[in-house]
């Protein structure tokens, strides 16, 4: 399994990039993956993304698809892509800690 | 007498009700499949009607051709599932009851879903062909067109068969080059995924074909709305794509009535235990085919191979043992690559595609991942199979679950 110096930890990945262990995630690490993501600056709109995923991984086992986020995050499709462009399911999970949603195959 | 109620007489739901139908105790067993249409229709046959290769008579039959003798059939909508008092409620307002229930309800597109995309343009100059009515209407306007900007472009995964759209560009690519005015067509797939496919090796080799074909690849594109004034696309993200001709693979969602029942996720797939393939939340409930929220691609050869393992743990929950059959993800797609050739993958969850000889190792006589003609003569095959044996439940001789034999990697 690759690992990678992150927000000085060494923490492990798994086949997608996505952190290994839901644990190694703090907000440290994920300011250091948004950059590698492309972003700049996580502003609090980012981060209740990031939050409502995080929270529904813990109930649920599974990132939330793009559908269920916008359905429940107040957050909708349009800012979503401003936010986390491209690919803001898979983005938000990376920089969550989260594994690649389930959804997205 | 015990009942079993099997909603949906599509692919999923006649291969059970037939294998079912044969083991089950007659004296013991009720067998009821419900379903609103009496045609069925071979979907895979879809992809060649706007090619004028199959026209609609080539992929219809009477449901009731496939149904054996001695089960009840029951033409109807279905209004509700009510899981919590096992019983479904019809919309003529009869309600049956059940012991156990097999959802096959299967996925349908929701152009709705994409704001501009069923408007004035819809099926004048937006097409679909997953539906008989806009693969029927995309042949006519192809008969037709001098040629000019197309646009194939899959809205959001997951879709029924994922290879669909590439097979569709490649049959273009051939249409378009016999009927010479292959140079006036200007052939662009835009798809939301990284490649031109779902998995990474054959993404790669697939993308190497469209390059080949002079087909032109945008991906990482999330469409979020059709501009019809001006016939375009435009992404989330603003960026525009302009048209004249779209063929769209539109959101892809199961059946409303699972919404209405309060069991489906955020696009009405049902959550299923993707090996045991029982319903997460009920135990005398499974779903199979394209209804459930499975990551496994949503086709026929899923569905066949999932009947295999359904069927082995439906007879154990009956019995009360436990359900040892595990599903491990298996597809196994031919895809049409155009002048007569075709490519073969086969994967499962966990082992993408890889290339080799199938399903006989070193032997073949299909090649995975090549482009030969006899991949081409498989799928042709494959229509006689499906209404010749597949429906009719009857084992064909080829492993449910996905072996390593023969593969290269």
């Amino acid at each position: 399994m690759a690992t990678k110096e992150i927000a000085g930890k060494t923490i492990e990945l798994d086949a997608d990039g996505n952190l290994a262990k839901l644990t190694d995630w703090n907000e440290a690490v994920a300011k250091e993956l948004s950059k590698e993501e492309g972003i700049e600056q996580l502003t609090d709109r980012h981060w209740a993304v990031i939050n409502y995923m995080r929270k529904e991984f813990t109930e649920k086992g599974d990132a939330p698809s793009i559908r269920k986020l916008t359905k429940e995050s107040g957050v909708d499709t349009k800012e979503l892509y401003q936010l986390f462009p491209k690919g803001p399911a898979k983005k938000a999970a990376r920089i969550a800690g989260l594994p690649k949603p389930k959804g997205c195959i | 007498m015990k009942k079993l109620v099997i909603l949906g007489a599509g692919t999923a739901g006649t291969m059970m009700l037939n294998k079912l139908h044969g083991e089950l105790d007659r004296n013991e067993w009720q067998i009821t499949i419900v379903d609103q249409h009496e045609t069925h229709y071979y979907q895979p046959g879809f992809l060649f009607i706007p090619f004028g290769i199959y026209s609609k008579k080539d992929v219809i039959k009477p449901k009731r051709d496939f149904f054996p003798s001695g089960i009840n059939v029951i033409t109807s909508e279905i209004e509700k599932i009510e899981p919590e008092s096992n019983r479904v409620l019809l919309n003529n307002n009869s309600v049956i009851s059940y012991d156990y229930l097999i959802i096959a309800t299967g996925a349908k597109i929701a152009p709705e879903q994409t704001e501009g995309m069923k408007d004035k343009l819809w099926q004048k100059s937006i097409y679909d062909f997953y539906t008989i009515e806009g693969a029927c209407a995309l042949a006519n306007y192809f008969k037709h067109w001098e040629g000019g900007k197309l646009v194939i472009n899959i809205t959001e995964m997951p879709i029924k068969c994922p290879v669909a759209p590439l097979e569709f560009a490649f049959l273009a690519d051939s249409y378009f080059t016999e009927r010479g005015i292959r140079d006036k067509v200007d052939i662009h797939f835009v798809t939301p995924l990284p490649g031109a496919f779902t998995k990474p090796k054959a993404s790669a080799i697939l993308g190497d074909f469209l390059g080949k074909k002079n087909i032109n690849l945008t991906t990482d594109y999330n469409i979020a709305r059709v501009d019809n004034d001006e016939k375009k696309i435009i992404s989330w993200d603003e960026t525009e794509i302009p048209f004249d001709v779209l063929v769209t693979i539109p959101t892809n969602m199961g059946d409303d009535l699972i919404a209405r029942s309060g069991m489906g996720d955020e696009l009405n797939f049902v959550p299923t235990d993707k090996h045991t393939l029982r319903s997460e939340k009920y135990e005398n409930i499974f779903v199979i085919g394209d209804a459930t929220n499975l990551p496994s691609s949503k086709a026929g050869s899923v569905a066949h191979f999932e009947a295999d393992i359904l069927f082995e743990n439906f007879l154990s929950a009956i019995e009360g043992q436990p359900l040892q059959a595990k599903f491990d993800g298996h597809a196994n797609c031919f895809i049409e690559s155009g002048f007569g050739k075709g490519i073969l993958i086969d994967f499962n969850y966990d082992t993408e595609p890889l290339p080799g000889k199938y399903p006989l190792p070193g032997i073949g006589p299909f090649s995975l991942l090549e482009e030969t003609k006899m991949n081409h003569y498989g799928k042709v095959m494959f229509r006689w199979m499906y209404w010749n044996f597949l429906l009719k439940g009857v084992e064909l001789p080829i492993e449910s679950n996905m072996s390593m034999a023969g593969k290269r990697f």
